[in-house]
């Protein structure tokens, strides 16, 4: 007998969880005042709501099936797991996609699949969906789709029509853990297929002599997943994974995602907690690389084997191990040293840069840039505040650690 | 000692008049109590703010405020603290002799403002996020407009701020949003406000049970963060979320559904995974369609090499281009940015510069082959972009195995060595690059060697005058290239293989 609707949206949309990405932001902003359709976005993108993993929800997240046949060991939807399968059919996924919009659950769609019968095939239906949207519904929400490996190079361009991001997942950090947990995937054509799409976007943001006008091709850039934790990979690895990945292909984010266990696990994998404060720490040496002037290998040099501080955010680490660039002066020090000290953020950084233009700044300024003032002033010169050796004390690190718990009786 | 009433519903101009009275006249900020209207005693004091205002004096100036001010003020308003009058005016007041105050964010004014905005932002994002329409059954026909009902309790005055996003989102249906503060409804033509206070309508949706079933299934329960979502998705809001009932029954089974995940051992696989991989197995391994010993059979083997830990990194192989029968091979060191990403040899700024000295000096690209000494990018990534970084000695050596297989399938007249990477792949010569540049050397029997620079050094040289002087040198060079290859005898013997290369 038939699923219900109601049955396979939960297989579907529970097959779907373990995609770490839902962002609906940095794409073109557009809206319906026009057209008299449906859907705007906005520049900066919205969480609807908020699951108790802490997740935001801004699209309806969805498989358009979860057969596949690929057998890759961490996904829970490989062709030897024996989860429930569904599908849904193009006409079902466009008719959630409006009825949840219009009543403002999301802000649109981010449609994956497994591989059913070929790639090309997989790709065509998820296209559909889009073109179906676009065209006969007037959608203007926001659309991710996640390209299917190996798919035409035919295909991807039509999907770039339609979706403000396409992203493909790397899956692991290094060639030879993707060998070994999915067989069927190949790295080359992984990143042939970033290099692919990169290449259109930058042919498309060409303004041509005659028009100015740019074409509407993936507006919102591609993105790629890492699984954390299913391979032996360490932190610098990964990192220098995704650092390749950012210079290489202007990606707009590498995600990462905490290996979590899955029903009907593989014997190939782990079967432990999701490492959660790694894929935090993780996210914050990614946003050091791209937005705060680090270097990778700076982050990950004080550390032995590779991995990040798991008590310690790695801007705290870095600092720390290198105490004799401290203190900084807040009223004199280069932009670029003030990114390095830790509890400054990039808004508080131009915050001072702003006001010292006019003012010296005391630490009572800085509390009201909404600075931590417990954070930061072991590290900063400020006027009337000199941090007095602090920053040679041997019991720093203590400082800041996290107060030792005791541990559950049970 | 001036007295201000206001309804304070988010009303700018209803602030902004009797502050510019005030400001006009001088009246310093202490000397004014703003005071915002409560519901009970509000009709004693309706329009009255206007008559006890303070006559403008006698030199007055044109009052500027920087764009920034206004803004802020607009967004400030809709707070609901009532201070908010009196901070305004205070900041408008200093602005006048402090003209860069705003770029001040650590002053105490100007934080507390940027504060206040900051949660008016904040409570106008959250009324785009958890605002949740309700269709209204019934009213739909054949083509009508379907209507919707919303219901929503902001913290601050942002329902007339917040609408024209909702206009903008939905604008083929009907909808009401209506809230403590106020109304918004569209209908298509006409955006209608209020500030009048509305009550809940209690609403169901059908469409709800879906939602849930989609919240309670996208919740993975290995990762509970309760105090993440919480910290997004406030308890204040929940009551009126068709989600949030369904939370504490999901934290409390989150552990529960782990250890039963845990506790299910791996089952044997399902049927069709079976008839896949026997399928898989004896399907035929994609046969090459080259013809074996040819250069697109090299090719396609070039395509899947690991002979050097170069290939994690880069995109793809970067294999030459050009005829089998070309008469001149030019080799250059290794793929660049561009290269790597379109998968052919110089096409990237280096290989535009190529081009057109190609172009001048009158050889046709089509008609000669062009490769690398090494076939993967080499690089070191810096943010968005990649650094070149030069192929070392033992690269260059195990790159050897296909640009030897090149030479001896083109078996070309002319080669043309462009850079020092490029004359090391390709003879065991110990003299200098610059003692050979540019003079025809002996290569393989009936070959003939030429050494040049590589294209991309004349972008690199940040003097114009020396780089004009290089570029005609490197002109010069291709030049006598061209040369050679009319005098080249045009027989047909070649010999195989290349003396040079095999180290």
């Amino acid at each position: 007998m038939k699923k219900s609707m109601n049955e396979r949206l939960a297989i579907l949309s529970d097959a779907a969880k373990y995609d770490a990405s839902c962002a609906s932001s940095g794409t073109t902003k557009r809206d319906s005042s026009r057209s008299g359709g449906l859907g705007s976005t906005e520049g900066m993108g919205i969480c609807h709501a908020y699951a108790p993993d802490g997740r935001c929800i801004s699209l309806l997240k969805i498989l358009m099936t979860n057969f596949c046949i690929y057998d890759c060991a961490y996904c829970i939807n490989r062709s030897s797991s024996n989860v429930e399968r569904a599908r849904f059919s193009v006409e079902e996924v466009v008719w959630l996609t409006l009825e949840f919009y219009r009543r403002n659950y999301i802000e649109g769609l981010f449609l994956s699949s497994g591989i059913i019968r070929s790639s090309d095939h997989t790709m065509e239906e998820m296209v559909r969906i889009a073109r179906e949207l676009r065209t006969t519904h007037n959608f203007r929400g926001y659309i991710h789709l996640k390209s299917i490996p190996e798919a035409s190079p035919l295909l991807i361009e039509e999907a770039g029509l339609y979706a403000d991001r396409l992203s493909i997942n790397v899956e692991l950090p290094t060639d030879a853990g993707i060998t070994r947990l999915a067989p069927e995937k190949r790295p080359s054509g992984i990143r042939k297929s970033m290099g692919d799409l990169r290449l259109k976007i930058e042919a498309a943001n060409d303004a041509t002599l005659q028009t100015k006008r740019r074409k509407r091709f993936v507006p919102g850039g591609q993105s790629t997943q890492m699984i954390v934790g299913a391979d032996d990979a360490n932190d610098t690895v990964i990192l220098g994974t995704s650092a390749r990945l950012y210079g290489s292909y202007a990606l707009r984010r590498v995600y990462y995602s905490a290996f979590s266990p899955i029903p009907d696990a593989s014997k190939n994998l782990p079967l432990i907690k999701p490492p959660l404060m790694r894929e935090h720490r993780l996210y914050q040496a990614d946003w050091l690389y791209r937005f705060y002037g680090f270097d990778i290998k700076e982050i990950t040099a004080s550390q032995p084997g590779g991995m990040l501080d798991l008590a310690l955010d790695p801007k705290l680490a870095w600092a720390l191990a290198n105490r004799a660039r401290f203190p900084v002066d807040v009223n004199t020090a280069e932009r670029e040293m003030l990114l390095r000290v830790p509890g400054l953020g990039t808004k508080a950084v131009n915050g001072i840069v702003s006001a010292r233009r006019y003012r010296r700044l005391r630490l009572e300024d800085l509390a009201r840039l909404k600075v931590s003032l417990k954070k930061v002033q072991s590290f900063v010169v400020a006027e009337g505040w000199s941090p007095h050796r602090l920053i040679d004390r041997t019991d720093l690190r203590a400082m800041f650690e996290p107060k030792p718990q005791q541990m559950a009786l049970f | 000692m001036w007295r201000v009433t206001l309804k304070g519903r988010g009303d700018f101009e209803a602030w902004q008049q009797p502050a510019r009275a005030f400001l006009q006249a001088g009246t310093l900020p202490r000397d004014i109590d703003w005071v915002e209207e409560d519901g009970a005693a509000g009709d004693l004091f309706a329009g009255a703010p206007t008559l006890d205002l303070p006559q403008p004096s006698l030199q007055q100036t044109a009052l500027t405020v920087p764009r920034t001010f206004v803004l802020l003020a607009e967004a400030v308003i809709c707070h609901s603290d009532p201070s908010r009058f009196d901070l305004l005016y205070r900041l408008l007041w200093r602005l006048q002799m402090e003209r860069t105050l705003l770029s001040i964010p650590s002053d105490a004014d100007v934080a507390r403002a940027f504060g206040l905005e900051k949660s008016v932002r904040r409570d106008s994002h959250k009324m785009k996020a958890f605002v949740r329409f309700k269709e209204i059954e019934g009213a739909a026909g054949q083509g009508e407009r379907r209507r919707f009902l919303a219901w929503f309790e902001p913290d601050h005055h942002i329902v007339a701020r917040t609408a024209p996003f909702f206009q903008r989102r939905f604008t083929d249906m009907d909808w009401i949003i209506a809230t403590p503060k106020g109304s918004s409804a569209w209908d298509g033509k006409t955006l209608t406000l209020s500030t009048e206070s509305a009550e809940n309508p209690m609403l169901d949706d059908a469409t709800d049970a879906l939602w849930r079933t989609y919240f309670s299934n996208i919740f993975n329960p290995a990762r509970l963060k309760v105090k993440a979502m919480q910290a997004e998705m406030p308890k204040k809001y929940w009551k009126n979320l068709p989600e949030a009932g369904l939370i504490p029954g999901l934290i409390a089974g989150a552990e529960a559904s782990v250890a039963a995940m845990a506790a299910r051992a791996a089952s044997q696989p399902p049927l069709f995974h079976e008839r896949l991989q026997t399928a898989a197995a004896n399907a035929p391994s994609e046969v090459s369609t080259a013809v074996p010993g040819t250069l697109d059979a090299v090719r396609e083997q070039a395509r899947s090499c690991t002979r050097c830990p170069l290939h994690c990194r880069a995109t793809q192989t970067v294999f030459g281009e050009g005829p089998e029968t070309a008469d001149v091979m030019f080799v250059g060191e290794q793929p660049g940015d561009q290269e790597d990403l379109a998968g052919r040899p110089f096409v990237g700024p280096a290989g535009k510069v190529f081009d057109a000295m190609l172009d001048e000096v009158g050889l046709d690209r089509g008609a000669a082959y062009v490769t690398n000494a090494v076939k993967h990018f080499k690089y070191e990534p810096r943010g968005k972009r990649r650094i070149h970084q030069k192929p070392n000695v033992g690269e260059v050596q195990h790159c050897k195995w296909w640009l030897k297989l090149e030479l001896d399938l083109v078996r070309p007249k002319l080669v043309v060595a462009l850079g020092a990477t490029a004359l090391s792949a390709l003879t065991d010569s110990r003299q200098r690059f610059s003692d050979l540049r540019g003079t025809a050397l002996p290569f393989g029997p009936d070959q003939t060697l030429l050494v040049t620079v590589h294209p991309s050094y004349l972008l690199r040289i940040p003097d114009e005058a020396r780089k004009r002087a290089e570029t005609a040198h490197f002109r010069d060079d291709l030049c006598h290239a061209a040369t050679l290859l009319t005098r080249l005898p045009q027989t047909t013997t070649r010999s195989v293989g290349s003396r040079f290369i095999d180290s």
